[in-house]
């Protein structure tokens, strides 16, 4: 965990530094904005990764010497299959067609994309597949 | 649930009768599974044909494009239509071809194989990924098929170019459409191969163990997640400049057209290395395998690509020193300093063939010939970091060579990668005769069709022209150019044709290389959850360690002593997979 966070603080502290040098020296704003907010997207996550690594054991995989037994055990929670990404897809391109030919796409576009949401939550719970 | 079993395949049959209705013998086949499936080596496969197909696609503009302009008065295509083939080339290669292949084709199926973790963190997300690229591209070449045609401001929809006024029709809609699906499709991706790499790696694969091409794909998710929000955010602009009448980019209500070009590039640049970082990945563990040596410096590759990551983000403006209102002296600095980790790169990819055992496959070839291309786009790259330099030749065609032969190189690399990886996840080999064939026609065609377009360019032939002036020696080099480009079409049909021959035909085994990185421990086609059993993990390639004890790796980040002391595999067995079905029990 603590080279996760390394690697986030660093690219943010550079990107602070190379903000700064970059709006104090030209005044441009919209290069000086992005920057900063550059340096933000790294800051949030790293500082998260870098408050947690101080305060648990490292794990098995952050462990040079750890063996395989030790990551045994509950990896995670994987769905076997899900119609729903397709599902949702679908209703983001009718969505996107509602932005280019009429406002009338948006009727299948939401509708697809709230059958998604529910179809995706109750999967979540019952679990299953399709 | 259960903890530990030996052996380990009884413990993953176990789990499918506990839990009827998962796996790949249970679950939906045919249509279906391609449409329902969340496992990432479906979902990459999905991508890596498609964006197959991309590539042909926009191959085929491009031929167009270069049969027109075979002759000065080409009369092949009209005004207009060769600005939608050149909008669309664009588009469709570096949108849809080049960044999918990589960090949603080969870097779906692969990175998870080799951090030893069973699938993406997000499944579903990584299937909607798939969804939303298919439906993008989609939608972005459905111009073809409108009454206005297809969208015709150039790749990079300069404001005011490309505001209602000046490109009224359905066609750029459907670009800006396509672009706002694929960008969501690629930070879904970003968010999902940094989370696969920070939580799912196996027990000993700390970060500085990871291959190479897994930690240039982080980078790459990384710079996704910071370059591709600002794009999406400035096509939302653009569509409501064209549509609702806001002025962000018209000088006519108070906005500023150059912010486009601010905006743009600061998502264009570092997607010239999200486009690059995977290739260089695919290169560094294609050249380490077939010189049947460990990379050359490992932890400096490490460095160097962070570095090209970090620098990425403040050199956007290199593409518009010719606007006059960019901070010459800083982006031309930092341009100029991307060039020392990618030379730390070059250097390193040497470094690692150096007194190797050398075995010229496809796949070795195709990496050393993305060296060499990559070094001449690289090399003209620092000219045109430089400032009088980039006046001289901004929009010409010297340009448009410089980044073809940065994107063949990224080509040669990506067909390295089929040949070397294609086999891992179709279980089958390629014929290395037609491979060969392939590469020749590839390579020579590349720098064939580039060379004439250095030489045009430094003689001032300005870019996106289909016609120009009678000149024997324009005419000379521009039927070069096309010679190249139809040598490398070429190439395209000799790789299809392998694909045919060799369907099915031979058989891979679960390394047919010699490979060192933990992908090549399973077997081809990984089973569902990828593995069925893992080796201890004490270097940078635990494969290789399995398989040549006698030549073991020094470990990385060991602390010294402690890496040796058990033979590999001695204590191996797998996690179990709490899987959906679960959830009431």
């Amino acid at each position: 965990m603590r080279v996760e966070a390394k690697i986030l603080l660093s690219l943010g502290a550079f990107f602070g530094v190379m903000c700064a040098v970059y709006w104090k020296w030209s005044l441009e704003d919209a290069g000086g904005v992005m920057m900063f907010a550059g340096m933000l997207l790294c800051f949030l996550p790293g500082s998260y990764y870098f408050w947690w690594s101080r305060r648990m054991k490292a794990r098995p995989e952050d462990d040079p010497n750890a063996t395989q037994s030790e990551g045994a055990g509950v990896v995670g929670s994987f769905p076997g299959s899900s119609i729903f990404p397709f599902t949702l897809g679908m209703g983001a391109f009718f969505v996107v067609l509602a932005l280019v030919f009429g406002i009338w796409f948006l009727v299948p576009g939401l509708g697809l994309a709230a059958w998604a949401l529910f179809g995706a939550t109750a999967e979540g719970r019952r679990g299953g597949h399709v | 649930m259960v903890d530990l079993i030996t052996p380990p395949p009884a413990v993953l049959d176990e789990g499918h009768h506990e839990h009827e209705g998962h796996g790949e013998h249970h679950g939906p086949t045919g249509i279906l599974k391609w449409m329902t499936s969340t496992d990432h080596k479906v979902i990459g496969l999905s991508y890596t044909v498609t964006s197959v197909v991309m590539l042909v696609i926009g191959g085929l503009f491009a031929e167009i494009i270069r049969a027109q302009l075979a002759s000065p008065n080409g009369t092949l295509v009209s005004l207009a239509q060769y600005n939608e083939l050149f909008t669309m080339h664009g588009s469709v290669m570096i949108y849809l071809f080049a960044g999918p292949f990589a960090f949603g084709g080969l870097a779906n199926i692969i990175v998870p194989i080799q951090i030893g973790a069973p699938d993406m963190a997000f499944p579903r997300l990584n299937a909607l990924s798939y969804w939303l690229y298919l439906m993008g591209s989609i939608t972005m070449l459905m111009g073809f098929f409108t009454a206005g045609g297809a969208a015709n401001f150039g790749w990079v929809a300069y404001a005011p170019l490309s505001n209602s006024i000046n490109t009224p029709g359905a066609g750029a809609d459907l670009w800006i459409g396509g672009l706002l699906l694929t960008g969501f499709s690629a930070i879904f991706t970003g968010v999902n191969l940094t989370a696969t790499i920070f939580y799912l790696r196996a027990p000993g694969m700390t970060m500085f163990r990871m291959p190479i091409f897994t930690w240039n794909m982080l980078v790459t998710a990384i710079l996704i997640l910071l370059a591709f929000p600002v794009l999406t955010a400035g096509l939302i602009m653009l569509y409501c400049d064209r549509h609702f009448g806001t002025h962000i980019f018209s000088v006519a209500g108070g906005g500023v057209p150059v912010l486009w070009q601010h905006i743009f590039w600061f998502w264009g640049h570092p997607e010239v290395y999200i486009l690059a970082l995977p290739f260089f990945g695919m290169a560094t563990e294609i050249i380490a395998v077939f010189s049947k040596k460990p990379v050359f410096g490992y932890k400096s590759m490490v460095f160097a690509t962070l570095s090209i990551g970090a620098l990425s983000l403040g050199v956007w403006a290199h593409h518009m020193f010719t606007t006059g209102v960019v901070l010459l002296p800083f982006f031309s600095f930092m341009s100029l300093m991307i060039a020392v980790p990618t030379g730390i790169k070059i250097f390193n990819w040497i470094g690692t063939m150096w007194r190797g055992d050398l075995w010229l496959s496809t796949a070795m070839l195709m990496a050393l010939g993305f060296l060499f291309t990559f070094l001449i786009g690289g090399l003209t790259g620092i000219y045109l970091a430089s400032p009088p330099l980039d006046f001289f030749t901004h929009d010409t065609y010297f340009v448009v060579a410089h980044f073809h032969s940065i994107v063949m190189a990224l080509v040669l690399a990506g067909m390295g990668g089929l040949y070397y990886w294609g086999p891992k996840f179709t279980g089958y080999l390629l014929n290395e005769k037609f491979g060969k064939v392939q590469f020749w026609f590839l390579f020579i065609g590349t720098q064939v069709f580039t060379f004439p377009q250095y030489i045009l360019g430094l003689d001032g032939m300005p870019r996106r022209i289909a016609i120009y002036p009678h000149s024997p020696q324009w005419k000379t080099l521009n039927d070069w150019s096309t010679f190249g480009a139809i040598l490398v079409g070429i190439s395209m049909i000799v790789f299809v044709v392998n694909v045919g021959y060799s369907w099915k035909k031979y058989p891979a085994g679960d390394n047919p290389w010699d490979a060192q990185t933990l992908e090549w421990f399973t077997t081809s086609p990984p089973p569902h959850h990828n593995f069925y059993r893992l080796p201890q993990i004490r270097s940078e390639r635990p494969t290789w360690d399995y398989n040549h004890p006698e030549h073991r790796s020094l470990a990385h980040g060991t602390g010294g002593t402690g890496s040796h002391h058990e033979p590999p595999l001695a204590n191996a067995v797998v996690g179990v997979l709490e899987h959906d079905q679960d959830h009431d029990a």
